[in-house]
């Protein structure tokens, strides 16, 4: 025999960085390929449901950027993101209590850039940041990439607990940021009462920690008034995320962060560097929108389709689910997190989902060092209220099987296809 | 000459089968300029595709259930139309592993039982897999009946190990097998149908880097090391190529087959599974086999499309 030299397929395999060592293929992630398919009622992505939008106003908006600001539309432009979107997003900010400058705005790639540029500029590898229990796919793929240690931090029925973020606090080193997510939460679907922020805030403010405040979904509440951010009681302490992709459109992907002047600084040297700027044709698509539309009235739109299809789930899961399954109850947003009877693990459960058309995200995804088995996200944003109807009747069908399979065989199986990262939102199309 | 592509579909292996039915494409057009190389999802509206656009030929990508079981081969041979690869009757054979285990030599088959989920909670499942493992030694691969990517499959080191395994794969079909592992180097011959003959291609040895050839382990480039050929001797390369055209014969596949199976240190065949629509994406087994023989995907299936046409 020769000493034949065999193929990796890759040749820079040996050339990756360590932060690169987890985007690896995943059986998990290859499943939500089907549901992308309209047999499948998708429970699984945070897809806004941008049908209720005219899109012949954003014809005739776009239409106009490029005839009257074409040049400008076309160009490169500012860093930090153009002045007036920035001025309209006070605006925006102060529904949430956030009192700021346009010059702390940053525009972002949407939100999800935001993230990982706060991460890019405050983290150093092996630098730890407390997230809730569970938190959002996304921001714990940017924390892994960065190298953080990514402690979950255990929540109550309103959200982040005082308690056990002291204990966190107290016994890990290098703590660089707490990481929340306070109104309608993603995945959990809680909301922090204000006191329960303002302990949150007291408890970082004693620790000299920074507070990372996402908050896409606060506009989107149900019932009662707008919660307030924790930024609106510091603006020293705390980064705050925004977004447009919940309230307007996920598709022109602009995002903001608002933050002290120091740090403001570095994450706009730090946007420059990834992206030079941001896209000018969809921040003047969406600065002529807020201008000239009534983009109150389009948010109370989205409110009330989002309120139908929650109650759709939450009153299908009540006649439907077998005895053992929990859920929590969303006042806001577009998430409830299920918890399966004993024994059931949602990622193992997922393949006999997708046989059975129906889709999820499995709860592992929300956590990063392995717990969340027994759990699952369900979003009822995007399927109108019969087809959430029809998926809660399919779940429950599937969760029975599953519960009927461990009782055969007395265990739940082990995670064989478990991925190391996923992202829930890439292949559902 | 017209040729549709078709891959998706709702199995659990769709997302592989997009990739493959879009790199088979691209190949087919690099050397087919003069063809119409259409791809489609299998859809609700898939038939009547066909029948509207009449193709003079489908190439199925379609891996896992209704593009290997038979389902959509057997369609379309009622349309009467010419397609690439095995006939309804033979995929079939080769979808279900139980069966095709079964029909090749037993002397190379690893021993194994096949078994539904019924049977488990009827008869009791710990009674049930006391019974099959005093008749197998550990270690042993549970694995669902059906589907390829190594999707529901666990290598069972102790008795302890199975009902977990049972488990993971009864998510993806609701007959498992349970199988005697067997340890060797690990190949993947495909057989082509070049004019009248049926010949192999060299085959690929496959070294996963970590632990076994799992998805991860397949479909990401760098995981697994692959040697085209293979490093073995004259004598084992045609040993091990003569057992996968035999099995091609055996179970009447046509165009096109995939045979995994494992050589272990005496020199003994184990068959593994038959593919009749083997992975055509980057990291896939059939198109390195083509390219260690000297030719090109698009080459290969070009010929094939033009003898279904002509059949």
């Amino acid at each position: 025999m020769s000493e034949q030299v065999g193929s990796r397929l890759d040749p820079w395999v040996d050339s990756y960085a360590q932060r690169a060592q987890g985007l690896t293929a995943s059986a998990i992630r290859a499943l939500f390929a089907v549901a992308s398919r309209p047999e499948v009622v998708s429970l699984a992505g945070g897809m806004p449901y941008v049908q209720a939008l005219d899109t012949e106003i954003f014809a005739d908006i776009a239409a106009r950027v490029i005839r009257e600001q074409g040049t400008t539309a076309l160009q490169y432009g500012s860093g930090q993101g153009d002045v007036v979107l920035r001025e309209q997003i006070l605006d925006i900010a102060a529904e949430v209590g956030v009192k700021s400058h346009a010059d702390d705005v940053i525009i972002t790639v949407g939100s999800q850039m935001g993230l990982d540029l706060v991460t890019k500029v405050f983290c150093d590898p092996g630098d730890t940041v407390l997230v809730e229990s569970p938190s959002y796919v996304g921001a714990l793929g940017v924390f892994r990439s960065f190298q953080c240690n990514v402690v979950h931090v255990e929540m109550d029925d309103q959200g982040l607990n005082p308690d056990a973020l002291k204990h966190a606090l107290a016994t890990h080193r290098n703590v660089k940021m707490i990481y929340t997510i306070p109104s309608f939460h993603n995945p959990a679907g809680l909301t922090q009462s204000q006191q329960r922020r303002d302990e949150i805030l007291a408890i970082a403010q004693e620790n000299g920690v920074l507070v990372l405040e996402d908050d896409p979904y606060s506009l989107l509440g149900f019932e009662g008034e707008i919660p307030q951010a924790i930024r609106a009681r510091d603006d020293h302490g705390v980064i705050y995320l925004g977004s447009f992709s919940k309230i307007i459109a996920s598709g022109l992907r602009v995002g903001y962060v608002i933050a002290p002047h120091g740090a403001r600084e570095k994450i706009v040297l730090a946007a420059e560097s990834a992206t030079l700027c941001p896209s000018n044709f969809s921040q003047l698509t969406i600065s002529r929108y807020l201008a000239e539309q009534p983009w109150r009235e389009q948010i109370k739109t989205f409110r009330e389709i989002y309120q139908d299809r929650r109650d759709s789930l939450l009153e299908s899961m009540q006649a439907l689910m077998p005895a053992g399954t929990t859920w929590t109850i969303p006042s806001g947003g577009f998430y409830s997190w299920v918890t399966l009877p004993a024994g059931l693990d949602a990622t193992n459960m997922l393949p006999r989902a997708i046989s059975e058309l129906v889709a999820y995200v499995p709860g592992t995804g929300f956590y990063a060092d392995g717990q969340g088995a027994q759990s699952l996200r369900l979003s009822y944003c995007y399927p109108d209220p019969e087809r959430i109807r029809e998926g809660v009747r399919r779940l429950a069908s599937v969760i029975e099987k599953e519960i009927d399979l461990i009782a055969t065989f007395g265990v739940s199986s082990p995670n064989p296809t478990a991925p190391t990262t996923f992202n829930p939102f890439t292949n559902l199309g | 000459m017209h040729i549709l592509v078709l891959s998706g579909g709702l199995s659990h292996e769709r997302d592989v089968s997009l990739r493959s039915g879009r790199r088979l494409a691209n190949s087919l057009r690099e050397v087919l300029p003069d063809s119409v190389i259409s791809e489609s999802d299998v859809t609700a509206e898939t038939l009547q595709v066909i029948s509207m656009d009449k193709p003079d030929c489908v190439i199925p990508v379609i891996h896992g259930a209704v593009g290997e079981d038979g389902s959509l081969r057997n369609v379309l041979e009622s349309l009467g139309i010419p397609f690439v690869g095995s006939s309804a009757q033979a995929a079939r054979l080769a979808f279900d592993k139980g069966v095709a285990n079964s029909l090749v030599p037993q002397e190379n088959v690893p021993r194994f039982v096949v078994l539904p989920q019924s049977f488990f909670r009827e008869l009791g499942a710990n009674s049930v897999i006391d019974a099959v493992v005093s008749d197998l030694t550990f270690p042993l691969v549970v694995k669902p009946l059906t589907g390829g990517s190594a999707l529901g499959v666990t290598f069972c080191l102790t008795r302890d190990d199975i009902p977990s395994a049972m488990v993971a794969a009864f998510g993806y079909d609701d007959h498992v097998m349970i199988q005697q592992a067997v340890t060797g180097t690990e190949l993947a011959i495909t057989v082509v149908e070049r004019g009248d003959e049926a010949a192999a291609l060299p085959p690929v040895e496959i070294v996963p880097v970590r632990g076994m050839y799992d998805y991860h382990a397949r479909y990401t480039a760098g995981h697994t090391e692959f040697f085209t050929p293979a490093r073995l001797t004259a004598s084992d390369t045609q040993h091990v190529t003569d057992f996968a055209v035999s099995v091609h014969k055996v179970l009447g596949l046509r165009d096109i087959s995939r045979t995994d199976l494992i050589l272990d240190a005496e020199g003994n065949i184990w068959f593994i599974e038959v593919n009749v629509a083997p992975g055509m994406t980057e990291t896939s087994l059939v198109p390195m086999a083509i390219s260690a023989a000297g030719l090109s995907v698009g080459q290969v299936f070009g010929e094939l499309a033009l003898a279904a046409t002509r059949r």
